[in-house]
């Protein structure tokens, strides 16, 4: 019996640990008033967006990430951001980069943080009001911030 | 606040090379607690950019979805020989910065 009122109690207190803080921050977001946001409505095309994201990640917390978008990168044809976006996480946009014709390639590297298994966006804002999208699902067996009780 | 800048020691004039700048910071999310059940507040680095030859040549404004210690790569094609530095700051206005000399020769 003293095992089990152990078990019972520790079930207890890791429900509520697991607690979430804001509303459902695990939930996943409608991204799409973001890409509105970003394109001004105007439709963005798939492809020519490479997103290297590892497809099973055992921490959400630091999650390398490169984005190559082909481009030529001169005067009249340039990348000029790339906005990276996560559905679940509770605060959808994780950055945006801005780059120009003095990059010479479109290419970024980072490290981000993931909440759990979702589709990450990219979306590259190029010269000449075109937008590029390109999705990537990746697989967090444990989230960030999920260990910290806290999400 | 600390940071690590890094540029390869020489390149060639028009030649594309790589930065790679690493910022010391916690970047706290807001949603963690402490161990009195405390939420921790929000702390994160808004805006770094680096600027070489004058100019503004990279910009990030990252979120709380960058990991701990932000860490970025990115592309600039060289041009003359000169200062390249990396500005950034956080949301409470605390702010740092990192310079290298980038040597530039003729190919």
């Amino acid at each position: 019996m003293k095992r089990r009122a152990f078990l019972v109690a520790g079930a207890g207190a890791v429900v509520i640990g697991a607690r979430p803080l804001g509303a459902s921050a695990q939930e996943v977001h409608d991204i799409r008033p973001i890409l509105d946001a970003i394109t001004g409505g105007a439709a963005a095309e798939e492809g020519g967006v490479d997103i290297s994201l590892p497809a099973l990640a055992e921490n959400g917390n630091s999650i390398p990430l490169t984005v190559k978008v082909a481009s030529p990168m001169n005067e009249t044809d340039y990348v000029a951001a790339i906005h990276v976006i996560a559905e679940r996480n509770p605060r959808p946009v994780v950055a945006v980069l801005h780059l120009g014709p003095w990059s010479g390639r479109a290419e970024i590297g980072t490290r981000i943080r993931l909440a759990g298994t979702q589709k990450v966006t990219v979306v590259a804002a190029l010269s000449g009001n075109r937008f590029r999208i390109a999705r990537q699902e990746v697989h967090v067996t444990s989230g960030a911030c999920l260990d910290e009780g806290s999400l | 606040m600390l940071g690590r800048l890094q540029v390869p020691p020489t390149v060639k004039r028009g030649e594309v090379f790589a930065v790679r700048v690493i910022v010391q910071h916690p970047m706290e999310t807001g949603f963690r607690r402490d161990v009195d059940g405390k939420a921790i507040p929000l702390n994160i680095v808004d805006h770094l950019a680096c600027t070489y030859g004058g100019r503004e040549v990279f910009r990030v404004e990252p979120g709380s979805g960058i990991s701990a210690n932000p860490y970025f790569v990115f592309p600039v094609v060289a041009t003359a020989s000169g200062e390249l530095a990396v500005e950034w700051r956080d949301d409470r206005g605390a702010t740092g910065r990192v310079a290298a000399n980038v040597n530039v020769v003729e190919s």
